[in-house]
Formats: structure tokens, sequence, C-alpha cells
């Protein structure tokens, strides 16, 4: 009951960002970028400025619609990256064996003493701010789980019947990892995609806070924030708002991955919610 | 099973007496296997950082700080060894880090060391502080939401943690210095001061909430793990009370499911402080890396990626010592 | 409704469990009005398929339950007192004191972090308020009646350094040592290997004997009831179909369920039941229709000698 509330709740925070993103062009009532007006500048929420406007008398709103954009693409992006590395390097690690499950392995727990946040901000110091460095960076980053993950499960069902009989019937390794294994392992590989989601959201806002990730004056949810931060005291709305956004947006991813956890597995509905 | 030679039999099992050798042994074996796992990060930080597209010279150049001739120019860059291929850098860094040497500051022109150290402390005691707060609330809660699944605690526990496992720390940094000290001016907004606890207070309870939410659960999932287990059955048979039961069997048994967690938590918290640290003006290895980055100083750069990846790797030993400790199941060997 | 068993009782039974009923909430019953007595000093069977419910019976004498299981109906009276009305305390008490449980899983029923002495002086500590250091001395003694080698040296290891059969004598020293007055044994031998059963079975036969302790043997396997029990239950379905002395039931079974079971046995050597050379699946020997009807307990007195009628 209280599972597949939460599961529905993260369903609609989810496609509300989506909906906002895709549709921020239209529904957005200034332009995020070129209706600054001094004049207006931290104004409190009202019937013209929904959510108010910033510094340099931007609508809030309109920003926070145009960030979800960012935020978004970075996130289904770069967990996408992430997902397809894990599952690749874990995948063939623990089908083949030997030492390329050793280098592997080497590799993956090395990716897991860096902190991946601090990784992704060496690696974007290298290449410089921006939409595509920040898929980069954080796409190289957050493979590990998913590579363990990967690398357990092909273990497992590389001695079950239906892995042998296809090795016994002649088909080649590569088929036999795209037909028999990765069908199966989809389910958990998807599940910490979708967690990984929220957490590559996190990951741009922090970067993009701390000036290494989305440039102004396009707007991401982190940017404003840095911007917000020097008027906390006199426009504290500037704050909020697309710290809420950041918010919702990763709750929505977490409790969608926690939910599929759970449908995936139910054994584990009580113990791991 | 017969024995075929002297390695294959099961070594017996210890006693008191002789178990602290073997772990001495175990933590010097373990200290050991780090090194391959540095060399590589090492490695890794330094060929990405070789590919830096305009050298710190070029970026000093368009800073305008220095009006260089080529001169100059080819001085820094021999200072600084940059005119060296790179496996010969590499191999000098690395030469240099056995010396426990990381080189020296572009900005600073200082052992990099040194730029480091007073930056150490301020690090750990935030990083502690706040895993002290995370297990402080973290723990009781999942504890207390597993003895009643299901119930209205447990659910709004449960959800608080999702919460605080999606919130992002540096907003939720910035709410609190709103509130607790601009609106109510009970605490600092920010800075750092070497003995003062009401300045450590903001940055910690931030930095701790994920962490908190993360052990929350574990531990609930953990308690839930422990209670359906036969040997709490066994207990139950024996006739303990629910308090002998936990204190007894449980808290010891959930303690080993929830310490991989802790280790992680605490052993990424130096790197996950980043935000954090910058935002509160921390003085500590997080916003020195930060500077570092935007000021492109790359021997420091280096080296606090380092010192942070070295914090995990020892907490993470230390872990896997606390389980030898806590486990009778764990061979040290 | 089934009725209380009309044999002579010539002593006070131990345990006398009267039309108990167990469900999920009060519609999904699993047991549907179960009576039996145990005197004292007897040991008694219950037997019956995995699923029969023999287990559940044990587990709510003990009190042992999980929710969403509960007691819906009847009386569980042990030693004269009605262990449904007791408080949680009392029973609390009695629980590990008057009357113990083996289990089935020795691998994990006993703390995997808690030294073997540890956990059997923790009985000496909770019921007979022994300090540990008394209670240790007194542990390695309880090692010792149950055969265990070298118990000093056991006492200080941990579960996982113990074969299963040596675990489930741990298991057996935890139960008796209070010397209770009811042990409750849920399939103890089930998971330990053949060569090991038999002593482990002994041991219990042996010390409860001694002490004059009753057993209820919860089991499926015929053979380890036929060695062990003076007394057997048969249950099918959350029923007791049938009760018989060991003997009498072997030779003389009354309900068609029970002939069933004791057909469905594997023999060696045995000529082939109804003309086939194969083990024979319960569900040829006895109809569907034949089981799970409301129907009284089919029962013979205690101690009463039987020609070989049938």
């Amino acid at each position: 009951m209280r599972l597949r509330f939460n599961f529905a709740l993260g369903l609609l925070l989810a496609l509300l960002v989506i909906a906002a993103a895709v549709g921020s062009g239209w529904l957005a009532p200034y332009d995020p970028v070129m209706d600054a007006d001094l004049m207006n500048s931290e104004m409190p929420p009202s019937w013209e400025h929904w959510l108010g406007t910033d510094g340099q008398g931007r609508d809030v709103f309109s920003r926070v619609l145009f960030g979800a954009r960012v935020s978004l693409t970075v996130g289904l992006v770069s967990q996408l990256i992430n997902s397809c590395i894990g599952t690749a390097l874990g995948v063939s690690a623990g089908y083949f064996g030997g030492w390329w499950d050793d280098l592997v392995n080497g590799l993956t727990n090395v990716m897991l003493a860096i902190p991946s946040l601090v990784f992704a901000l060496a690696i974007m110091a290298v290449l410089g701010p921006g939409l595509p460095s920040l898929l980069i960076a954080l796409g190289l980053t957050n493979w590990s789980w998913t590579c363990r993950i990967a690398r357990s499960s092909t273990l497992s069902l590389k001695s079950q019947g239906f892995v042998q009989a296809a090795k016994t019937a002649g088909f080649g390794d590569t088929n036999i990892m795209r037909t028999q294994i990765l069908p199966n392992i989809l389910g958990p590989v998807l599940v910490i995609a979708t967690l990984g989601i929220g957490g590559a959201v996190l990951a741009e806002a922090a970067l993009s806070f701390l000036g290494v990730g989305i440039r102004p004056p396009q707007p991401s949810w982190g940017n404003m924030l840095t911007d917000a931060r020097e008027l906390i005291r006199t426009a504290p709305w500037a704050s909020v708002f697309p710290g809420l956004a950041i918010f919702a947006t990763v709750l929505g991813f977490n409790l969608l991955g926690d939910g599929l956890r759970d449908m995936l597995d139910p054994h584990m509905r009580t113990r791991r919610t | 099973m017969p024995a075929v030679d002297g390695r294959t039999r099961p070594p017996p099992a210890p006693t008191p007496c002789e178990a602290k050798p073997l772990m001495l042994r175990f933590i010097i074996r373990r200290s050991l296997q780090m090194i391959p796992t540095l060399l590589a990060v090492v490695l890794i930080i330094f060929v990405i950082f070789s590919v830096v597209p305009g050298s710190f010279i070029s970026s000093l150049m368009a800073e305008g700080r220095n009006v260089m001739n080529a001169e100059v120019l080819a001085h820094l860059n021999e200072q600084f060894g940059l005119d060296k291929p790179l496996p010969v850098r590499l191999w000098d860094y690395l030469w240099g880090l056995a010396h426990f040497d990381l080189g020296i500051s572009y900005r600073t022109r200082e052992p990099v060391w040194n730029v480091i150290e007073p930056r150490l402390w301020p690090s750990i005691k935030l990083a502690l502080t706040a895993m002290g707060f995370a297990a402080a609330v973290g723990v009781p809660l999942g504890f207390l939401a597993a003895l009643k699944p299901g119930s209205v605690f447990d659910t709004g526990t449960m959800m608080l943690a999702v919460s605080g496992l999606s919130v992002p720390e540096f907003w939720l940094g910035l709410l609190l210095m709103y509130v607790f000290a601009l609106q109510l001016g009970l605490l600092p907004s920010f800075g750092y001061q070497p003995g003062s606890i009401r300045h450590i207070i903001l940055p910690a309870i931030a930095l701790g909430v994920s962490p908190m939410a993360l052990l929350a659960r574990t531990t609930r999932a953990g308690v839930l793990d422990v209670m359906n287990a036969d040997f709490v059955r066994t207990a139950r048979a024996k006739g303990l009370s629910e308090p002998r039961l936990v204190r007894a069997h449980v808290a010891r048994n959930v303690l080993v499911l929830v310490l991989t967690t802790l280790g992680l938590q605490i052993g990424s918290l130096m790197g996950q402080a980043i935000v954090i640290e910058k935002l509160f003006s921390w003085p500590g290895i997080g916003s020195l890396l930060v500077d570092s980055v935007a000021t492109r100083d790359i021997p420091v750069v280096q080296g606090t990626v380092i010192v942070i990846v070295l914090w995990f790797l020892v907490i993470n030993m230390l872990v896997d010592v606390a389980y030898a400790a806590i486990d009778p199941r764990i061979k040290v060997t | 409704m089934s009725g209380a068993p009309s044999d002579s009782v010539r002593a006070d039974p131990v345990l006398s469990v009267r039309d108990l009923r167990i469900g999920v909430g009060r519609n999904n019953e699993l047991l549907h009005g179960v009576s039996f007595d145990i005197l004292p000093g007897e040991t008694y069977g219950l037997v019956g398929e995995s699923g029969s419910g023999k287990s559940i019976t044990g587990l709510s004498v003990m009190g042992l339950l999980k929710r969403p299981l509960q007691v819906t109906a009847g009386s569980i009276s042990f030693q004269g007192e009605d262990m449904l009305k007791l408080g949680r305390r009392a029973r609390r008490k009695l629980r590990g004191d008057r009357m113990a449980m083996i289990f089935q899983e020795p691998m994990t029923a006993l703390n995997p972090l808690a030294t073997i002495g540890r956990q059997i002086a923790e009985m000496f500590v909770i019921h007979r308020g022994m300090g540990w250091s008394e209670a240790r001395r007194k542990a390695v003694e309880a090692l010792e009646s149950v055969r265990v080698p070298s118990p000093e040296e056991r006492a200080r290891s941990y579960p996982h350094q113990l074969s299963g059969g040596m675990r489930q004598r741990v298991m057996i020293a935890i139960a008796l040592a209070c010397r209770p007055d009811l042990l409750i044994a849920d399939e103890p031998t089930t998971a330990l290997d053949v060569t090991v059963q038999a002593g482990v079975l002994e041991l219990i036969a042996e010390l409860c004997k001694a002490e004059g302790t009753a057993v209820l043997l919860v089991s499926h396997d015929l053979g380890v009831i036929a060695n062990m029990c003076r007394r057997v239950g048969v249950m099918d379905r959350g029923r007791l179909v049938e009760e018989q002395d060991t003997k009498a039931l072997f030779e003389n079974p009354l309900h068609p369920y029970t002939r069933g079971l004791l057909a469905a046995r594997p023999r060696l050597g045995s000529r082939p039941v109804a003309g086939r050379g194969r083990l024979t699946e319960l569900d040829e020997v006895v109809a569907d229709e034949e089981r799970g009807r409301e129907a009284p307990t089919l029962t013979t007195p205690r101690g009463l000698r039987l020609e070989a009628t049938a």
C-alpha cells in the first residue's frame, strides 16, 4: 500500500520534471536569460512573477523550468553512459574471468576509492565548464556499482543451465552475453540507473554551484543557487525554489528506483525499504 | 578430508592469546594492499592533468599576473619540471611520493604538504562530527522504525530517510544558515575557529543528513533481517525479555550489517564535504581542492585528491579490522 | 469438533491441548481444532507432511507464533495452567525454564557472534539468577552432559567452528539446561547428516528419560517417530486425524491418511506396494475426499494391547 504510494509519488515527480523540461519553451512566461529587468530585481513572489525575481530581475519560475532541461539531460545521459560502461565491463568480467576480471575488479575498486564528486571535479577542471564536459565527467565516474552488480549476476547466471546449454549449442560468446545474460541483469541495472539519475542531478547541481558546471547566464539549478546565495538575506525565494526543484527531482527518481527494486525483488520488500 | 599437505589443513581456531600478533599482521597486510589502489589513483590523476589544455603557466599569463618573457617561462617550466617528458615526470612524482613529498605548489611555491597539512584537521573534524551526528540520529531512528514495521513512525522515518538522501546538502546548508544564523542569530553563518563548537554545528548537520538517512535505512533493514533470524527465535525460546534479546543478540549482529555502510560513509565524507566546506568557508581539504582547481594549481589538486583517497582507504582498512574484531567468522590471517 | 481423547488418564498430563485453532486473522484458519495430552515423562510424536500444522502446534505451545499467525481459539494447559490466559511476562518465565524447544536448523539457530559457552550460560543467568562466571562453569558441565568432546575448549568456540551435529548437541544442552518438564523438538534431526541423526536422537531420549522430561517430537519421519515415541498423533491439513500408541498405529492404522502415510514410506527389500516397484505417492493411496474432512480424531486408549486384526 505504502510502497505503491511511494512509487506513484516518484512517478508523478519524475513526470513533472520531464514535463517541465520538455515544455519549458511554452510554459515559461519569460525568457530565462534575456528578460533581465534590473528595475524589478529581487521581487518577492507575485502574480506577475510566481516565484519572484532574482538579483538581475529575471523570472525565477522561468529559470527553474529551463533548469529542468539541464538537470534532466545531465541525469539521463550521464547515467546512460555509466550504465553502458558498468554493464559492459561487469558482464565481460564475469563472463570471461581471468586477468580481465582481475583488471576490471581492480579498476572498480579504484573508482570506489575516489569519491565521484571529487573525480568529476578533477575532470571538469581539465575539460572546462559546460554541458558536454558535465556529461563526460559524470558519465565516467559513477559506474562502479553497476559494474559490481552486473559482474556478480553474470557469475551466477554463467553456471546456470540455459547459459551452459547455449554454450553447448555453439553460440558465440558475444551472442550469449547479449541474448542470454543481458536480459536477465537488466532489472537490477535499471534500478541502479534510476537511483543514479538522482545522484547525477545532485552532482550536476553541486558542480554548477561550485562554478565548474553550467556557466551563467544559462540557467541551471546549481548556478542559480550560487547567485541566490549572495541574496539569501534579501531574496530568500531565489534560493528556496531552485533547491526545491532539485530536491523534488532527486526524490522522484529515488522513490522510483526504490519502487522498481521492490517490484523486481519482492523478498526484499520489508527489509530494504 | 585428508590433508594433502600442511598448507591445505584449516588453521586451528585462534585462541585469544595468539589473536593479537595475527591481528597486527592482518593490519600490516591490509595496509600493503592499499598501495596498488593508491598507485592506480595517482596514475589516473596524473594522466588526466597532463592532458590539460593550456598549462598552468599559460593560465598565469592569461590572468596577466606576470608579464612574462620567454626566459622567465623557460625558467618556470624548468623549476616545476614541466620541460621533462611525461613518464619522467610521473616517475619523479612517484619517487617524491615515496618520500612523502607531494611536490611544490605552483601558486605559493611552498611544498604541497605544507599547504595541505593545516587543512587536514578541520576536514577530519568536520567529517567526524557530521558522522557522529549521522550515527547518533540515524541508527536509533532505524532501530525504532524496525521494531514496529509498518507503523506510522516507521513510515514517517523512512519517508524522512529517502528525503534526506534526495536533498542537495548545500541547499540544506543554505537554508540552515538562513534560519539559524541570519533569522534567529543563534549560530555563526560561516567560518572556522579552532576551538569553536558553534561554528561546526551547521556544516556538520548539513553534511550529516545524507549519511544519517542512509544509516537509518541500513539499520532498519539490518534489524528486520536479524529479528527474522533463527537465532532470535532461539533466544525467545530461551525466555529472554525483549530488551535483553535486543541487547545480547540483536545489537551486535546489526552492527556487523551496519558497519560497512558506516565505513563507506566516513571514508567518502571528506570528498562529499567539498561543497559544504565551500559554502561555509570551512578551511578544509575540500575547499582547498575547489580553490586549486579554480587556479589550476595542479600539484595541490593532485595532493588533495591523494589525501582524500588515502582517507577513504585507511577508514576502510579500519572497518575491516573492526570486522575481524567483532565477527568471529572472519578469519584473520 | 473433536472431543477429548477418552483414555484412562493415569497421571495429570504435563501438557493438555484442547481444540486448538490457529489462524491468520479470524478467517484463514490453519489449524482446525487439535486436542491431545502428553503425560509426564512421555514422548509424544506429531507426524505429518510439511504444512500439516505440526510445527505451528509446537510453536504455539511455546508461545512463539510469529505475527500474523495467532491462536484463535482453544486452550493450551501446561501443568494445569492455561498458557493462553497467562501474562506475557509469566509465560516468558516458563519458556526455557519449564518448557524448552529445539529447532530444525542447527546452522542458523545459534547466534553467530557469541561463544557456545555464553549461549548456554545465558540460561542459568536468566532463569537461575547466577553470575556469569558460575553460569559459565555450569555451561561446561552442560556441554559435557551432551557429550561434546573437550567441553572446556568448545565453550570458547563460536557456532561456525562446530559441525551440524555438534551444534544440535549444543541446542540440546541449552534446551535441557534448566531441566524443563517439557521439551518440544521440531524436526531435530532433519537437517543433520544421516550418520549423526541416530546419536542426537539417542541423546534426547536418554537425557529426557533420566530427568523425566516429557517430549513433544515433531517430525515428518515415521522412522524417527517409531524409534522415539510411545504415542503418536497423525496430522493432516491442520487436523489431528488419528492418535494411538506407536505400536498400535503401525500395526493397525485407523485413518486412511495414516495408512497412506505408512504405505508411502520407502522400504528396502519390501514387496512392491500395489504391484508397483517404485515409491508410492501419497495421493495415489489416499483419496482426496478422505482428507481435510471435519471428523473426530480416531483414537485408541493408552496402553491398550491390540491383537493384529487387520
